[in-house]
C-alpha cells in the first residue's frame, strides 16, 4: 500500500484463497487487518505487487492483476461486480439511473434498465421520491442501498461486497441476505466483508480469517 | 503640353508596369487567385482606386479607348477624375459609350451592354479577401485559399438567413471562378454577377491597398454560392426605368424632393441615354425635359 | 472489446531547444476509451496534447492514427490538406477558453453548422435542424440559435464549443482542461454532459486536466505527468486509490475533502 512520501506499507501478504461459483467467502479478521484492501485488489483499484489473480472471464482465465487498464475495464463490466462501502455519486444523475447504469452498459435497452432499477430500489424499500434525485443528498442508508441496487442489478459472475449491510436497518439487511442468498442459488461467486455477524452467519459458505495474511506476522 | 513630358506614359514607370504586367499574367493563369503585388504611392488617396489606375495604366496603349465608370455613371467624381488622368498622363482617348471603348475602368458595376472578345473591364477593389470578415488572419486565409477550404463562406450565407430568411448579401456576393478559387468581385451588386460568368472580356481586378491583383480570364465559369434550399437570386425591380423604359437592368433610386417623391432610373448612365436616342421613353423622361 | 488501437503514440519527445517539453512518452489509445493526462502546471501535458493532435510536430517519435479506411496514418507525414481534414471532421478539440475553439461573431448555430458546411453541406435547412439537435444535446434553449457566443455566459459557451466539435460524429476528442475556469456547479453539469456524451457516441477522448476529480468522473485510464515524462499510468481508480510515485501520492493526498 502506498500513501505518500513514497513511504511502502506492508498490508497483507502470500494470500491465496479460491472460490467457486454459488459460493460466498467472507473475510474475517480485525479492523485494518487488510479486508478492504484485498477487495479492493481483486476488483483493481489496489495494484498487486507479487501473486496473481485469476478470474473465469469470457470462457478463459485472466489474470487480473498483470491485465491492462481496458481489460480490466472490460472484466468489470462483464464479469466481476463490486459494491463499496460508499456511493460515489455523481453530478445531477438520478438515483434511478446510477442503478439502472450497468445494465445498459451490458446493452440492455435504457427502459428495460430503468424498470429492472426500479424494481430493485423498491425491494430495498426505498422512498419512491427519492429515485428521481441524485443521491448526493441522500443519508449514508439511502446511498448504501441505492449502491447495492447498482451492484446486484446485473448477473455478474462475480461479486465483491464490502459491508453493504453498515449502515443498514433489520429489514432492509434481510432484504440484503435474502439477494445475496438468489446470487448464490444463481451460481455467482461471492466475496465479502460483513461486520455484522447476524448477517455474516447467514451468508458466508466459509470464512477466511485474513490476519493469516498479516506481514507482520510473518516477520515474526 | 510641356507638363506631360515630366511624366512617363500612363504616369507609371516602366519597371513598375512590367512588375504589374507579370502579377496581372499570372493572375490570368490562376483565374481568381490573389496576386501580391508591389503596389505604388498614386497621386489620389487609398480608396480611389489607385488598384484599378495601377491595373489601367499597365495595360493602357497609345491606341485604346478609355471609360471610366463609377456606380454604373460617367459622370461622378470619381469618373470624372480618373478619366481625365489618364487623359493627362497618356493623352488616351477617352469616351463615354461602352461599344466604343477599349479598357472599362469601373467602380461597383458591369455595364449592362454585354461586353466583347476586344474589351478588359477593370474593377476598383477596396477588400479582395472574401473571408476576410470572417478570419482576420492573412495566414489562415491564404491557407484556406491553398486547401480550398470554403466552409466559412457559407457560415457567412448562413448567418444571413438566419437573420433575414434569405441571403440579405446583396453586393461583393461570393463566386467561385472556375471550380476552384472563392473571389470577392468587388462590391458590384449581385445583380450583375451572372454577367461574370464566360464573360468575352477580360477582368482584371486591382486592390491598391491591399496590393493584390486578380482576374477572370474570357469566357471562365463564375458561380455565385448558394444553399440547395436557398438559391442564388439576383435583385428584381418591380417598374422600368423612369426614363429609358428598360426593363432588366440595375436601378438607382432618385429623390426628387423633399415629399417623398422618388424614380427609379439605369445605374448605367450610357446605357440610358443610348435607349433614350433610339426613342425608348419612361414616363418621368418628358418632366426631366421639361425641367430642363 | 476492440482490438485495434485509435492512436498509437511511439516514443515522442518534444524539446524548446534545449527545454524538454515532454519526453519518451508511449501509449495506445482504443476506440472508446478516455485518457486522462494529469499534472501540475508546466508538468508537459499541454505539449503532448497538442504534439498528439498535431499543433506541434514532435521533435522525435511516431503518432499514427487509424484513419476511416482501416490504414494506419503518421500523422507528421500526412499532407497538410489531409491533416486539417482529419482536424475537422473525425477529431474534436475543445479549448480551455471557448473563445478560441468558437466564431465569437458568429451565431450559435453557425459555430455548429460549420463543420458540416466544410465538409459539403449546402442544404440550409438540414445544416440548421442538425444545429438545433447539438444545441438540444449540449443543454442549450434552440430560441438562442441565432445569438452570438458573445451573449452567452462561459458555461454555455463551453457546450456550444463541444457541440461544434461533436457534430461530424469525431472518433477522437482531444481537450484541454475543459472545465478549467468555471465555477463548480457550472463544471458539475459539462462534467455530466461529457460524460454521457463520451460514453452514448462511443468516443475516444484524451482529457489534460489538472483536476483529478474530473480525470476520476470522466477517465477509464490516466497517465501522470511530472517534468515532461510520464511516470505512472494506469486505470484511473488504480491510480487514485493506489498511487504508487511520490508525487502522485502528493497529488492525490492534496486534493481537497468536502
Amino acid at each position: 500500500m502506498h500513501l505518500r512520501d513514497g513511504i511502502r506499507l506492508p498490508v497483507v501478504a502470500d494470500v491465496s484463497f479460491s472460490v467457486k461459483a454459488g459460493e460466498c467467502v467472507v473475510l474475517g479478521g480485525p479492523s485494518g487487518v487488510g479486508k478492504s484492501s484485498i477487495l479492493k485488489m481483486l476488483y483493481g483499484n489496489y495494484g498487486v505487487d507479487e501473486g496473481q489473480i485469476l478470474m473465469e472471464h469470457d470462457g478463459r482465465l485472466v489474470n487480473l492483476a498483470a491485465a491492462e487498464p481496458r481489460l480490466v475495464l472490460e472484466v468489470r463490466r462483464a464479469t466481476l461486480g463490486y459494491v463499496s462501502q460508499f456511493l460515489r455519486v455523481v453530478p445531477r444523475v438520478s438515483a434511478l439511473d446510477i442503478v439502472a447504469e450497468p445494465l445498459q452498459a451490458r446493452g440492455v435497452g435504457s427502459e428495460e434498465a430503468r424498470e429492472r432499477a426500479a424494481e430493485l430500489l423498491a425491494r430495498l424499500n426505498l422512498p419512491k421520491e427519492l429515485w428521481a434525485l441524485p443521491p448526493a443528498t441522500f443519508s449514508g442508508g439511502e446511498q448504501q442501498r441505492v449502491n447495492i441496487a447498482r451492484g446486484f442489478i446485473t448477473g455478474h459472475k462475480i461479486l465483491l461486497l464490502d459491508e453493504p449491510t453498515a449502515s443498514l436497518d433489520a429489514r432492509n439487511r434481510t432484504v440484503v441476505v435474502d439477494m445475496i442468498a438468489e446470487k448464490k442459488a444463481a451460481g455467482t461467486a461471492l466475496v465479502g466483508i460483513f461486520h455484522d455477524e447476524e448477517v455474516r452467519e447467514a451468508v458466508a459458505d466459509r470464512i477466511i480469517d485474513v490476519s493469516h495474511f498479516s506481514p507482520r506476522k510473518h516477520a515474526a | 503640353m510641356n507638363d506631360l513630358a515630366t511624366y512617363n506614359f500612363a504616369y507609371l514607370d516602366e519597371q513598375t508596369k512590367r512588375m504589374i504586367r507579370r502579377a496581372i499574367l499570372k493572375a490570368i493563369a490562376i483565374p481568381g487567385y490573389q496576386v501580391p503585388f508591389a503596389s505604388r504611392e498614386m497621386p489620389m488617396p487609398y480608396g480611389w482606386g489607385t488598384g484599378g489606375v495601377q491595373v489601367t495604366a499597365s495595360i493602357l496603349g497609345p491606341d485604346d479607348v478609355l471609360k471610366v465608370i463609377d456606380q454604373g455613371a460617367d459622370d461622378t467624381t470619381n469618373a470624372v477624375s480618373i478619366r481625365a488622368f489618364f487623359q493627362k498622363v497618356a493623352n488616351v482617348a477617352v469616351t463615354t459609350k461602352t461599344k466604343e471603348a477599349t479598357i472599362i475602368q469601373t467602380r461597383h458595376r458591369i455595364p449592362e451592354e454585354p461586353l466583347r472578345e476586344s474589351q478588359t473591364l477593370v474593377y476598383q477593389v477596396p477588400i479582395p479577401e472574401p473571408l476576410r470578415f470572417l478570419e482576420p488572419r492573412e495566414t489562415e486565409t491564404r491557407k484556406m485559399h491553398a486547401l480550398e477550404e470554403y466552409g466559412l463562406m457559407h457560415v457567412k450565407l448562413y448567418e444571413d438567413i438566419a437573420r433575414n430568411g434569405h441571403i440579405a448579401t446583396t453586393y461583393a456576393y461570393p463566386v467561385k471562378v472556375e471550380g476552384r478559387y472563392v473571389m470577392d468581385p468587388s462590391p458590384t451588386p449581385k445583380f450583375d454577377n451572372p454577367k461574370m460568368h464566360r464573360s468575352e472580356a477580360l477582368q482584371l481586378f486591382g486592390a491598391g491597398r491591399e496590393k493584390r491583383i486578380y482576374a477572370v480570364p474570357p469566357y471562365t465559369q463564375v458561380v455565385s454560392l448558394d444553399f440547395e434550399d436557398h438559391p442564388f437570386e439576383i435583385q428584381k425591380f418591380d417598374r422600368p426605368c423612369a426614363l429609358c423604359c428598360a426593363e432588366n437592368v440595375y436601378l438607382d433610386e432618385v429623390v426628387l424632393d423633399d415629399r417623398g417623391g422618388r424614380m427609379f432610373v439605369c445605374s448605367d448612365t450610357d446605357h440610358c441615354e443610348d435607349r433614350r436616342c433610339a426613342g425608348h421613353a419612361g414616363p418621368m423622361l418628358a418632366i426631366e425635359e421639361a425641367a430642363e | 472489446m476492440s482490438a485495434v488501437p485509435l492512436l498509437k503514440v511511439n516514443d515522442i519527445s518534444k524539446f524548446y531547444g534545449n527545454r524538454i517539453g515532454c519526453r519518451n512518452v508511449s501509449f495506445e489509445l482504443y476506440p472508446g476509451e478516455v485518457l486522462a493526462i494529469v499534472g501540475e502546471s508546466g508538468s508537459g501535458k499541454t505539449t503532448l496534447l497538442s504534439c498528439l493532435s498535431t499543433r506541434l510536430m514532435p521533435t522525435s517519435g511516431i503518432v499514427e492514427y487509424h484513419m476511416r479506411d482501416g490504414q494506419y496514418r503518421d500523422l507528421a507525414r500526412m499532407a497538410e490538406a489531409e491533416r486539417r481534414f482529419l482536424m475537422r471532421t473525425d477529431w474534436g478539440f475543445v479549448h480551455q477558453n471557448p473563445a478560441e475553439g468558437l466564431r465569437m461573431t458568429v451565431s450559435a448555430g453557425a459555430n455548429v453548422g460549420e463543420r458540416l458546411m466544410a465538409i459539403g453541406d449546402r442544404h440550409y435547412g438540414k445544416i440548421r435542424v442538425a444545429a438545433k439537435d447539438w444545441l438540444a444535446r449540449v443543454e442549450i434553449d434552440d430560441g438562442r440559435i441565432d445569438d452570438q457566443p458573445r451573449a452567452f455566459s462561459g458555461g454555455m459557451r463551453q457546450r456550444l464549443q463541444i457541440a461544434r466539435n461533436l457534430v461530424t460524429s469525431p472518433r477522437l476528442v482531444f481537450m484541454d482542461e475543459p472545465t478549467g475556469g468555471l465555477d463548480v456547479s457550472v463544471q458539475a453539469r459539462l462534467l455530466d454532459l461529457l460524460r454521457g456524451l463520451v460514453h452514448d457516441l462511443g468516443l475516444s477522448a484524451i482529457i489534460v486536466t489538472h483536476d483529478l476529480a474530473v480525470a476520476r468522473l470522466l477517465s477509464h485510464r490516466m497517465m501522470v505527468m511530472k517534468d515532461g515524462a510520464v511516470i505512472e499510468q494506469g486505470l484511473t481508480d488504480r491510480v487514485l486509490d493506489d498511487p504508487r510515485e511520490p508525487y502522485t501520492q502528493l497529488l492525490v493526498s492534496s486534493i481537497l475533502q468536502v
